[in-house]
């Protein structure tokens, strides 16, 4: 194809692509470089016919007019970065020093909006994406020794907890562990403890929300899996079989190895997908316990009276310096195979 | 055909079947639950006596006289006037799925036929913009969008949603695109046509199966979609998911829960007509990026 003629043809998706990805990205990086304009005080006197007080009071029209004027803000250099809410490395540095031991440390970290909201996006991502993976493939090992008649619809009801919106699914679930709901009343009856609430206990919501992700994730790699194993080749499982090998050593051994490729793709997607985990704590209501990346920048966007832009943009870049570090030893092997083609 | 030796023991039948059973009883009784749940009042879904008033409706007939009731659901579509979010969802899904279908197959297809070195770094680039959190490019939209009065508007989100989706309908088609034969549009390149005519007359005729399966992710990722729709519409335009979303503000009020469990069973009923009637072209979607690797 001549350069031109793909010039043409792939300039509508080029544009958008540039437009809405690659823009707003420059637009992130600028902004938060900015910080919200601080109120325009001014000094007013009160005059009283005994005596004349002076107080501050804040400008409305200025800082209504200073903020029409330069919407930015006021330039702030890497301030954000390093502010209480992001890096914070002066209190990070403190708690160093002032911690005795490493757990200590750990907890003192786990008070900072950032590394909260890191600790449970990496632990979520970490957790959820091998339960993904196993658990996918004993639901395709399980679905792929049923009766034809039977596969349609299970794999009909397996896809259920993946199409379904994900706040939708989230809130589903919340509702049914919530302290009214069928599961959370028979928790509180199993133990007879009126006052148990999954929503009140740290550890307690991490685990509910890692479960609403395995839930909502596992169908996707039952499927590639499923895919996958029609591919098996069956002569190679009858020369094993032959060979002597049991049932279990046929899985380990022969249908496992064919997967790997599989298992790289899964990965893949799942790390990309958890790594941005929001509506979750949105439906369950969780953002108390436990925050992500993705849902401090949200808070920062929706959740005040003033939208903090700025600190918007600072977490999100580190967001995506987290995509970028996550992804690169995939852009790597791509890379080098695309190199060893070319030569 | 499954010969003596490779028929399997009782007992594994047995393990197998009962661990696939209980994983549909996880995957599908929510939402049983949840579409039983929400025809009856709140006293009943959220009982704290006894879990089996949500199956018998116990206090749904004290209060309205009949074990079903569609309390809920008036509430949630009269009076919350939650159709008016449905409709704008028709409008967004719509236009998302055409307008990216249509740019995504033009530049599927070049990138499927061009053997430049540029062609694979576009894709690379895609494969990175497509692991982009959503709302860290939302955070980068909104300033903008506030100073030109674009925020809040429908047509904006469904510009921002398409260009979200082309990464993902760029692979995809791309692959796709790579399954139907070079010889076909080359043969025709030979007899004359333009690149264009090619694609118009050879590709598209038989480019629908694919083009379907995208279609429906690019749907799929449009409806589902809470962090734009949610950050980037005003309250009168809001589309369903960011409407229950701020419905679980505002309804927590005796009997209103309801109205947003309604809704979420409302917005659920699409989608499973979706996997219904398209089952075979999800799952080959789900797997064409695997296959190909």
């Amino acid at each position: 194809m001549k350069h031109k003629t793909f010039f043409w043809f792939i300039m509508p998706s080029l544009a958008a692509m540039l437009l809405f990805i690659a823009m707003p990205l420059v637009s992130v990086a600028i902004q938060s470089l900015f910080v919200e304009h601080d109120q325009v005080l001014v000094e007013v006197e009160n005059c009283t016919p005994f005596k004349c007080e002076s107080s501050v009071a804040v400008d409305q029209e200025a800082t209504a007019a200073l903020r029409e004027e330069r919407p930015l803000g006021q330039f702030n250099a890497l301030g954000t970065y390093t502010n209480r809410s992001h890096l914070a490395f002066a209190e990070v540095r403190e708690a160093w020093n002032a911690s005795g031991s490493l757990y200590d440390f750990g907890a003192q970290l786990m008070n900072l909006p950032f590394y909260k909201a890191l600790a449970f996006t990496i632990t979520y991502t970490a957790v959820v994406t091998p339960f993904v993976i196993v658990l996918g493939l004993a639901i395709a090992l399980g679905v792929n020794a049923l009766p034809q008649l039977v596969k349609g619809p299970t794999i009909f009801c397996s896809l259920l907890p993946m199409i379904v919106t994900p706040l939708i699914g989230s809130l589903i679930l919340f509702w049914m562990v919530d302290a009214d709901g069928i599961l959370g009343a028979a928790l509180q009856r199993i133990f007879d403890d009126d006052q148990l609430s999954l929503k009140a206990s740290h550890s307690l919501t991490w685990i509910m929300l890692i479960v609403y992700g395995i839930w909502h994730s596992a169908p996707f790699s039952f499927i590639v899996f499923y895919a996958g194993l029609q591919t098996v080749p069956q002569e190679t499982l009858e020369a094993a079989q032959i060979d002597g090998a049991t049932r279990w050593q046929r899985v380990r051994y022969v249908v496992v190895p064919y997967m790997t490729p599989l298992v790289v793709f899964i990965t893949l997607m799942q790390l990309m997908d958890n790594f941005r985990v929001f509506e979750p704590i949105v439906g369950f209501s969780a953002s108390a316990k436990a925050t992500s990346l993705s849902w401090i920048i949200f808070n920062d966007l929706r959740g005040g009276d003033i939208q903090l832009f700025g600190s918007a943009a600072a977490t999100s870049l580190l967001t995506i310096l987290g995509v970028i570090v996550l992804l690169m030893p995939v852009l790597i092997r791509t890379w080098q195979e695309f190199g060893r083609k070319v030569v | 055909m499954a010969s003596v030796a490779q028929r399997r023991s009782p007992g594994l039948i047995f393990f197998s079947t009962a661990f696939i059973v209980f994983w549909l009883m996880i995957a599908t009784g929510p939402f049983i639950w949840t579409v039983w749940g929400s025809f009856k009042v709140q006293g009943d879904f959220f009982s704290k006596t006894d879990w089996r008033y949500a199956l018998y409706g116990v206090r749904t007939i004290t209060e309205t006289g009949d074990a079903f009731t569609g309390n809920g659901y008036f509430g949630a579509w009269i009076q919350q006037e939650f159709w008016r979010n449905a409709f704008n969802t028709v409008i967004v899904v719509t236009f998302t799925v055409i307008i990216s279908l249509t740019m995504g197959t033009l530049g599927g297809y070049a990138l499927a036929r061009s053997g430049f070195r540029y062609a694979f770094w576009l894709l690379m680039a895609a494969l990175v913009f497509r692991a982009m959190p959503h709302i860290t490019l939302v955070s980068g939209y909104l300033l903008p969008f506030f100073e030109w009065n674009l925020w809040g508007h429908l047509p904006t989100t469904i510009i921002v949603l398409v260009a979200i989706n082309q990464p993902f309908t760029l692979w995809m088609l791309h692959s796709f695109f790579l399954n139907i034969p070079k010889d076909m549009d080359e043969s025709a390149l030979v007899d004359g046509c333009t690149r264009l005519q090619a694609f118009r007359h050879v590709i598209i005729p038989v480019m629908w199966p694919g083009v379907i399966t995208t279609g429906l992710f690019s749907f799929l990722l449009a409806y589902n979609d809470f962090a734009v729709t949610s950050v980037l519409l005003s309250q009168e335009n809001q589309t369903m998911v960011p409407k229950i979303a701020s419905f679980l503000g505002t309804v927590r009020q005796q009997g209103q829960v309801m109205f947003a469990v309604a809704a979420v069973v409302s917005a659920m009923v699409p989608l499973f007509f979706l996997v219904l009637f398209f089952q075979r072209q999800i799952v080959s979607g789900l797997t064409t990026g695997a296959v190909k690797g």
